[in-house]
């Protein structure tokens, strides 16, 4: 398989110098495709953020793959001009899971949505977080089931009123960053469709992270949810409401009016910083133990209350396809490369003259 | 004392006791020494469900069954001449697979009063008249076995465990089967744990020597060396023969192996034996549900790698709308299904051909792909060749059917010479121009294989119709029967690739075609041998392929007055050759979980043809 990807191949048509990445730009990423998503859905934001972000990385569009489900976010896959696999309904990380292992020099993305991702492939995104497979998995989450038209979804909120919950839902909803945090995810992060700079830093994060990312993204659906984030996503109320979290700094926001700190029975819970001890306001750890993440990932019961945006939780552990492939060095220096004459006369044979 | 030594041409011995007794192993070993012999053979293994079923009870009886030859012989056999039985449960569940006349060969240890009552049983059933017509032999295996054991210094428990490798001795002395092929494989299995070795080792010996010198045993039975072509031999299970073949498709191809499964009995086998083979390059995934095995299968089908999926029928229904993403995708895929017994959980150690309509049928939309399928336990590792094959040629998924039966039982096997093997070009997908179309087509409807990191071939697939060409997404109406009829097209024009069907008539007058698939070919051969030996004129021809059916078949069904398709089912194959062809073919349908026995489909060739 190697002969077909080395570095800086020449190619007719490519359009690009090979092996010169430097020269990469937004268009590089942009495929012919119209999309086609509502006016006004954030998936065009976050689209934009995605296409003027990859050039950073470095990294050609032909040795990049995105990988989608079924709903609005499913469609992503083929406004990049990169590989792309359009998957069934919640099997995207599955998908990218064999892509990933298989070649372990593709840049694999899954682009997921709260429906996709938690409802009916809730079981490939637990798994693939477990297993720490190198793939960045962006689940847009807006809260709501799209593309079949308004029915409630899984991060929906309890008594939400939908055509399929005409007298509210009595679901209770995921907590996606505690979910992650809840089955080891090695990065956990949360941002914002119509929040550029913040989007792309956590963009950048997640691409260094070796396994598995997992970013949730508010996601504006102004048709069948609008205004599910207007207090984070709002100019003039997300200035008050979002609280940014950065490593190492204590976790203040409202232009530090009010921060995050250790109430009774070691909870967290907002306060005034004018009436908090400077000591027992939280400093975030993105790097420790998930205890902290997993405790501000509880801060607040969804986004129509004060929210963390940023990186949760980001640590490092074995990546499953480079622990694949060093198995099978392992093997392969152990007992010397397979021959399979020798593997069909292994045992007890006998010979007819 | 010299004992008589009685010529037999086929034997039929079987081994029955607990799940716990190691009856499987027994069945195994005895097999391998058999095998070595130059005997023929052919094996059903035939356990529970249960691991550990309540011991003592029928529900946990574990038997193996074996048909050794000095002449070739194509089933396990109807009737046991010889029952080995360890328990009075073993002798209970199996009694009525033994010939009248048999031998049957009891754990005298073990027929306790309770342990007769546990059976079933209201008396003992080797006092009451129960085996009056059988020659009985009551050995008390576990006694001996303890007391050869003795001066091992293992304890009793321990020591008693070893009293199917005294079964093993017994009967390889009664079949004069070579003992060095047994205490070699123990040496190597227990090497390290010296007084197991010593007490299976001490106990295999115990029951050989008890065979020779005993007065119990008046002669014992020869079976001669069965004439097999020039080459080396080794016995094969189907399961493995299907992992080898899988890493030989593998190694032709030049394509890295990668097997996403996800454990389910029977097909659990081949995940245990290719994860072994990782020496060979091979990829293993145990994935968390059947449906993430097919995607990740699929995923490492576009990464451009031999991409396998295995399972069991209730495996396929959840992987039913990955495998229709991969025939939409064009990509190739193998899935295979070890067919096992009835809908639902159903019965999950016994063997059924019941999924050959799932397998051309169960997906929704028109989802048109390739069968293969493997009659015999060695055939496995040409069929996974095969299927490996169209998969990459025709750039589709296919399913690969094998089941329960074949994929446990054995048989002697020619050894292929690798340079043998056909080879599979991959023909990936390179530049050659600005405008790569994902979706243009070969002269035989492939489309191209263009793999992630490839420069200039950038492209995106998915579930969604694509425009014939470009691959975009279409909803265009004349598109989609364009495409439709063109996927068709493609697994259609399979039929002109693949050998046509065989007909074996050596009259060329026969008034009844035999027609069958899968692992019916045993039976079919022997009783269409035996029916021919009393003047019938009987022809036969086994398809290997199910869809496309090779290019003659609806020629051979219409060539003769009647045609008979046995099968482990409710007549599948003879639903769709009614449908296809319009000819009247009549079925033979047996669902009880066991092969066809080879008199019942004589009896039915019989009755068509006097009919």
């Amino acid at each position: 398989m190697s002969d077909v990807m080395q570095d800086g191949e020449a190619t007719p048509g490519d359009g690009t110098i090979p092996g010169d990445t430097s020269t990469l730009t937004k268009k590089d990423f942009t495929s012919d495709q119209e999309p086609r998503w509502c006016p006004g859905c954030g998936d065009y934001a976050i689209l934009s953020s995605v296409q003027g972000f990859m050039p950073e990385l470095g990294i050609e569009p032909h040795k990049t793959v995105f990988v989608s489900g079924i709903g609005c976010s499913g469609r992503f896959t083929y406004y990049m001009d990169t590989y792309g696999m359009h998957g069934i309904h919640g099997r995207a990380p599955a998908l990218a899971t064999g892509i990933a292992v298989a070649n372990p020099e593709l840049s694999v993305w899954v682009v997921t949505g709260d429906g996709d991702g938690l409802s009916i492939g809730g079981n490939h995104l637990i798994h693939a977080l477990r297993r720490n497979v190198d793939i960045k998995i962006l689940l847009f989450n807006n809260q709501i089931y799209g593309l079949t038209k308004g029915q409630y979804s899984p991060t929906s909120e309890e008594g939400k009123v939908t055509k399929s919950t005409p007298f509210g839902s009595v679901d209770h909803p995921f907590n996606p960053i505690a979910l992650a945090l809840g089955v080891e995810a090695t990065f956990v992060a949360r941002t914002m469709d119509n929040d550029r700079q913040h989007l792309t830093e956590v963009l950048r994060r997640a691409a260094q992270h070796k396994g598995t990312a997992f970013i949730e993204i508010y996601q504006n659906c102004n048709v069948f949810n609008d205004g599910a984030f207007d207090l984070l996503r709002d100019k003039a109320q997300g200035k008050h409401n979002q609280i940014r979290l950065e490593d190492g700094q204590p976790i203040v926001f409202d232009d530090g009016e009010r921060c995050v700190r250790v109430g009774e029975n070691g909870r967290y819970e907002i306060a005034l910083t004018s009436e908090t001890s400077p000591e027992s306001i939280v400093v975030h750890d993105a790097h420790g133990r998930p205890s902290l993440p997993f405790a501000l990932a509880h801060l607040s019961k969804g986004p129509d209350e004060p929210s963390c945006i940023g990186v949760f939780h980001e640590v490092e552990r074995p990546v499953y396809g480079q622990a694949i492939q060093h198995q099978l060095q392992a093997a392969t220096e152990r007992l010397g490369a397979g021959d399979l004459g020798k593997l069909l006369r292994s045992g007890d044979t006998w010979t007819v003259e | 004392m010299t004992k008589g030594v009685q010529e037999r041409e086929r034997i039929v011995v079987r081994f029955a006791g607990d799940s716990g007794d190691g009856m499987q192993l027994t069945g195994d070993r005895f097999t391998s020494a058999t095998a070595v012999l130059g005997n023929d053979l052919a094996t059903l293994p035939d356990f529970p469900a249960e691991i550990r079923a309540p011991a003592g009870t029928v529900h946990g009886v574990s038997a193996f069954q074996i048909q050794f030859a000095s002449r070739d012989i194509t089933t396990p056999g109807d009737h046991a001449d010889v029952l080995v039985a360890m328990n009075p449960a073993a002798l209970k569940a199996d009694l009525e697979t033994v010939a009248k006349g048999g031998v049957l060969v009891l754990n005298e240890d073990s027929f306790t009063q309770r342990n007769i009552e546990k059976a079933g049983y209201t008396t003992d059933p080797t006092q009451d008249g129960t085996l009056d017509g059988y020659q009985v032999f009551k050995v008390p295996m576990t006694s001996i076995t303890v007391r050869a054991t003795e001066d091992i210094g293992i304890g009793k428990k321990e020591a008693e465990r070893a009293k199917n490798m005294f079964a093993l001795g017994l009967v390889s002395w009664m079949f004069g089967r070579p003992t060095e092929t047994t205490i070699n494989w123990l040496e190597k299995k227990f090497g390290s744990r010296q007084e197991i070795l010593d007490a299976n080792v001490a106990a295999f010996k115990a029951g050989y020597n008890f065979g020779e010198t005993t007065e119990l045993f008046a002669e014992s039975y020869k079976v001669d060396a069965a004439p097999q072509e020039p080459g080396t031999y080794r016995n094969i299970a189907g399961a493995t023969a299907l992992a080898w073949g899988l890493i030989a498709a593998s190694e032709r191809s030049g394509l890295p192996l990668f097997y996403a499964s996800y454990p389910i009995t029977p097909a659990s086998e081949l995940l245990h034996e290719l994860s072994r083979h990782k020496n060979f390059g091979v990829i293993t995934i145990q994935a968390e549900d059947e449906i993430a095995a097919a995607n990740i299968a699929l995923g490492a089908a576009f990464s451009g790698q031999l991409a396998v999926t295995g399972t069991s029928g209730p495996g396929v229904d959840l992987k039913a709308e990955t495998i229709g993403l991969a025939v939409i995708m064009e990509l190739p895929l193998i899935v295979v299904d070890v067919q096992r017994a009835g809908p639902s959980t159903g019965m999950p150690t016994k063997t059924e051909q019941a999924d050959l309509l799932l397998a051309m049928y169960g997906r929704h939309g028109e989802s048109p792909l390739p069968i293969v399928s493997a009659s015999t336990p060695a055939e496995c590792f040409t069929a996974a060749i095969e299927a490996a094959r169209i998969a990459v040629r025709y750039r589709t998924p296919v399913i690969l059917l094998s089941d329960t039966f074949i994929a446990n039982s054995s048989e002697p096997w020619s050894i292929p010479d690798v340079e043998s093997l056909p080879e599979i070009d991959p023909a990936f997908a390179t530049p050659n121009g600005p405008d790569f179309l994902p979706y243009s087509r070969d002269e035989r409807l492939a489309r191209p294989w263009a793999i992630p990191g490839t420069p200039g071939l950038v492209h995106r697939i998915g579930g969604l119709e694509r425009q014939d060409g470009t691959g975009n997404i279409s909803y265009d109406a004349a598109n989609h029967e364009l495409m439709t009829r063109l996927r068709q097209a493609k697994i259609d024009g399979i039929a002109d690739d693949i050998p046509r069907l065989d007909v074996d008539d050596p009259t060329d007058d026969a008034q009844l075609l035999v027609l069958g698939w899968g692992s019916s070919l045993g039976t079919i051969t022997a009783a269409v041998a035996r029916a021919r030996s009393e003047g019938r004129k009987v022809a036969t021809a086994h398809l290997r392929h199910l869809n496309p059916f090779p290019a003659n078949t609806g020629e051979v069904v219409r060539a003769y007055p009647k045609v008979l398709v046995p099968e482990m089912n409710m007549g599948q194959l003879a639903a769709l050759l009614r449908a296809r062809y319009l000819v009247d073919v009549q079925s033979y349908s047996k669902v009880q979980g066991v092969p066809i026995f080879t008199e019942e489909l004589e009896h039915e060739i019989t009755r068509l043809l006097d009919e």
